[in-house]
């Protein structure tokens, strides 16, 4: 008997495709044949669109729900392809792969999700996660950045989560016409503003890579410990199989011992320049 | 692959009519023989079929950014280091598919490679070339997931080493200890002996494929002088080692210092060309390609070599990681001689010295860390 091919897709079809914004599509996927394999909130899978591109995308929904949940910004032309799917439309698709957020590990902390654009992907997974098991956490916090309010994602939900008595919701945007309520700033100036006990919290983190230093930054000085606190990080993947080497960042693989890592595990590499 | 280690062998006595047996009984066991033979001014590893292809009675000459053959005073077969070829582009393609993909009446399909049933044996695989090929099946294999077209083709292969008599100047396995004598991973081991007028190879069996191949050869035992003679050549060859790389420390070293100044010298030089990383038998970065016909229903994915030298290797949306050259050196160097170790046990480098000679500037992967580590106080530097 052969081995398996790692590198082989699974065929999965679009059973709805759901625009969150100008550039930005949520993929609901289903397999053609057997179950999706379980994963975690962090975790990422590899899409393949036809014809054009392989990409990393993290999982944006829950396991066992029968459907994998994509968030893709449409930047070039395999996010560009992949948004353009329709219900009906085919693609491959293959994973899990990469770390997870630590949910397990921070029961019974507080816990402060931070996500700036995109990086509200990764983090709803962890946070429908949260919610579903709500009394294994003490407050839990979502702050969420991005540059206009027309490109928030999740809105219906995000109504949902910040009318919701158990969750502190607080959406911060870069530029905001006058009929925006909300605040307007960066995301680190936030963590000032939100309730949580610093020496019993964790923290998980995704956006833009200045925007992760500058919030690993505020949260150590507001006392959050260094080994409470994850990044998500992004480098070029072709395989997610730790066999092409493009996703090095120092000694790790993203791939591999990432997306998901510690912050004081890479502190030192976050701050060097083009490592 | 050479399975479970035999007990040394004592070793055998063969002659150059007994090197013509090896290739045809390998040939008629079904294996493509694979082997050093002169193309271009440059030893390379093709395929042959008899002793006549191999090059006869050449050595050759190499320093930072230069190779030259010249002619020998004797018939030696073997009498040369390494040149610009590794196993590598046997094992792992420098392009391969890795799949295809169709659109059907319902859908989409993909299909996956056949599994090949080609066979080879590598005639002449040196002391470093063996390490190097455990390293990538540390990379390909050791993993949790491996590559199973790298694993399908060396599960097959037969490995035929020869020990090394004329290490090059840009040789320094020694210092990485790979080298120069083969002392596992192979099937059959050879040393070329070269006296008064004989012409005879001392063969030792490293498996038990490699012994029922020599039982299928003219040999006879070695005698306490042919033993001793080849010892001989591996430690004559160990003692002119054309460069040396001081190890001690070296992990810790590369990784304290990415800001060390000697980065922005040597990217100065560097050209980013990248042939350091297609000569180098250990590096194994790659990049994948969609290649799809014109009716747009039929695709190929590729899977070509790729360099930590180009700019879009470490691409993302709105520019890449490694803009100067300054940081893909660095990348490139830390890689080999520290991070290496980090991801898979061991360094990444076996000293075989081809970087060197195939850098068009002539850089040198010593004499950089030579230069890091004596600019550095010497607590720092032997950390
Ligand atoms: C772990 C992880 C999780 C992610 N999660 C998400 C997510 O949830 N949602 C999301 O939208 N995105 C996510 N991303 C980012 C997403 O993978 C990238 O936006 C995507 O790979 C871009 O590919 P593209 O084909 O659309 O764009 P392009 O920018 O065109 O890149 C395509 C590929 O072509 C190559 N390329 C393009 N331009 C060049 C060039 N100038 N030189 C050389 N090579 C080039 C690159 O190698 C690149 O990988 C994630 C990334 C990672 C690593
Ligand atoms: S880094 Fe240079 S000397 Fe070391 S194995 Fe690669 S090519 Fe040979
Ligand atoms: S070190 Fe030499 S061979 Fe390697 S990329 Fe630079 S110029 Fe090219
Ligand atoms: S994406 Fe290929 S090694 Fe990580």
């Amino acid at each position: 008997m052969r081995d398996p091919d790692p590198f082989v897709p699974r065929l999965f079809r679009v059973e709805e495709a759901r625009r969150e914004n100008a550039d930005t599509t949520t993929l609901g996927l289903v397999p053609s044949h057997g179950e999706i394999p379980s994963f975690l909130p962090g975790q990422f899978f590899m899409l393949y669109a036809f014809g054009v591109a392989e990409i990393p995308v993290s999982v944006s929904g829950l396991s066992g729900t029968g459907r994998l949940l994509h968030t893709i910004r449409a930047v070039g032309a395999g996010s560009r392809a992949l948004c353009r799917l329709r219900p009906g439309d085919f693609l491959g698709a293959r994973g899990p792969y990469g770390s997870a957020w630590p949910l397990d590990r921070a029961e019974g902390d507080d816990l402060l999700l931070i996500a700036g654009g995109l990086g509200a992907a990764p983090i709803r997974s962890a946070l429908l996660r949260a919610l579903a098991e709500r009394e294994r956490y003490g407050r839990v916090v979502f702050l969420y950045g991005a540059r206009g309010p027309t490109e928030l994602l999740f809105r219906p939900e995000l109504e949902g989560w910040q009318r919701r008595p158990d969750l502190e919701v607080q959406v911060t945007v870069d530029h905001a016409p006058p009929s925006w309520r909300g605040s307007v700033g960066v995301v680190p100036e936030r963590i000032g503003h939100a309730r949580f006990s610093p020496a019993h919290t964790t923290a998980f983190v995704c956006g833009p890579e200045v925007m992760m230093r500058f919030t690993a930054s505020a949260l150590l000085a507001a006392g959050v410990s260094s080994e409470r606190i994850f990044l998500s990080m992004e480098r070029n993947m072709k395989c997610a199989l730790a066999l092409c080497g493009r996703c090095q960042f120092g000694p790790a693989f993203v791939c591999r011992e990432g997306p998901i890592f510690r912050y004081d595990r890479i502190a030192r590499l976050l701050f060097l320049r083009e490592i | 692959m050479p399975e479970a280690q035999v007990p040394a062998s004592q070793g055998s006595i063969m002659d150059r009519e007994g090197l013509q047996a090896l290739l045809d009984v390998l040939t008629s066991r079904g294996f493509g023989v694979v082997g050093p033979r002169v193309r271009d001014e440059a030893v390379v590893y093709e395929p042959i079929r008899n002793v006549a292809d191999l090059p006869e009675g050449w050595t050759d000459r190499q320093d930072g950014g230069r190779y030259r053959l010249e002619r020998r005073e004797d018939r030696a077969l073997f009498g040369y280091a390494v040149g610009p070829h590794s196993w590598k582009q046997f094992l792992f393609p420098s392009r391969q598919r890795l799949w295809q993909a169709r659109r059907t009446e319902t859908g989409l399909e993909f299909l996956e490679e056949p599994s090949r049933d080609e066979r080879w044996a590598f005639l002449g695989v040196r002391a470093c070339e063996l390490c190097a090929i455990a390293i990538q099946d540390r990379v390909f294999l050791g993993g949790v997931h491996r590559d199973r077209s790298y694993a399908e083709r060396r599960q097959r292969v037969f490995v035929v080493a020869v020990q090394c008599a004329e290490p090059s100047g840009t040789c320094f396995c020694v210092s990485m200890q790979a080298g120069p004598k083969a002392t596992c991973g192979f099937d059959l081991a050879l040393t070329e002996l070269l006296h008064a007028g004989s012409h005879r190879f001392l063969v030792e069996a490293g498996s038990r494929v490699g012994q029922e191949v020599l039982a299928a050869i003219p040999h006879r035992p070695a005698n306490e002088d042919e033993r001793r003679a080849a010892e001989k050549v591996t430690a004559l060859a160990a003692a002119r080692m054309g460069r040396t790389l001081e190890t001690r420390g070296i992990r810790e070293l590369l990784q304290s210092h990415p800001e060390h100044p000697r980065w922005e010298e040597v990217a100065s030089r560097c050209l980013s060309c990248g042939n350091c990383t297609m000569v180098c038998p250990t590096c194994f970065c790659s990049t994948v390609e969609d290649h799809s016909d014109l009716s747009g229903k039929h695709t190929e994915r590729m899977r070509l070599w790729d360099s930590c030298f180009t700019l879009g290797f470490s691409y993302l949306h709105g520019g890449s990681v490694r803009k100067e050259i300054r940081s893909r050196y660095r990348q490139w160097m830390t890689h080999k001689l520290s991070t290496w170790f980090d991801q898979f046990g061991s360094s990444g480098c076996v000293g075989c010295g081809r970087c060197i000679t195939w850098c068009p500037v002539g850089i040198d992967i010593t004499e950089e860390a030579r230069a890091m580590r004596s600019s550095l106080p010497e607590e720092t530097a032997h950390v």
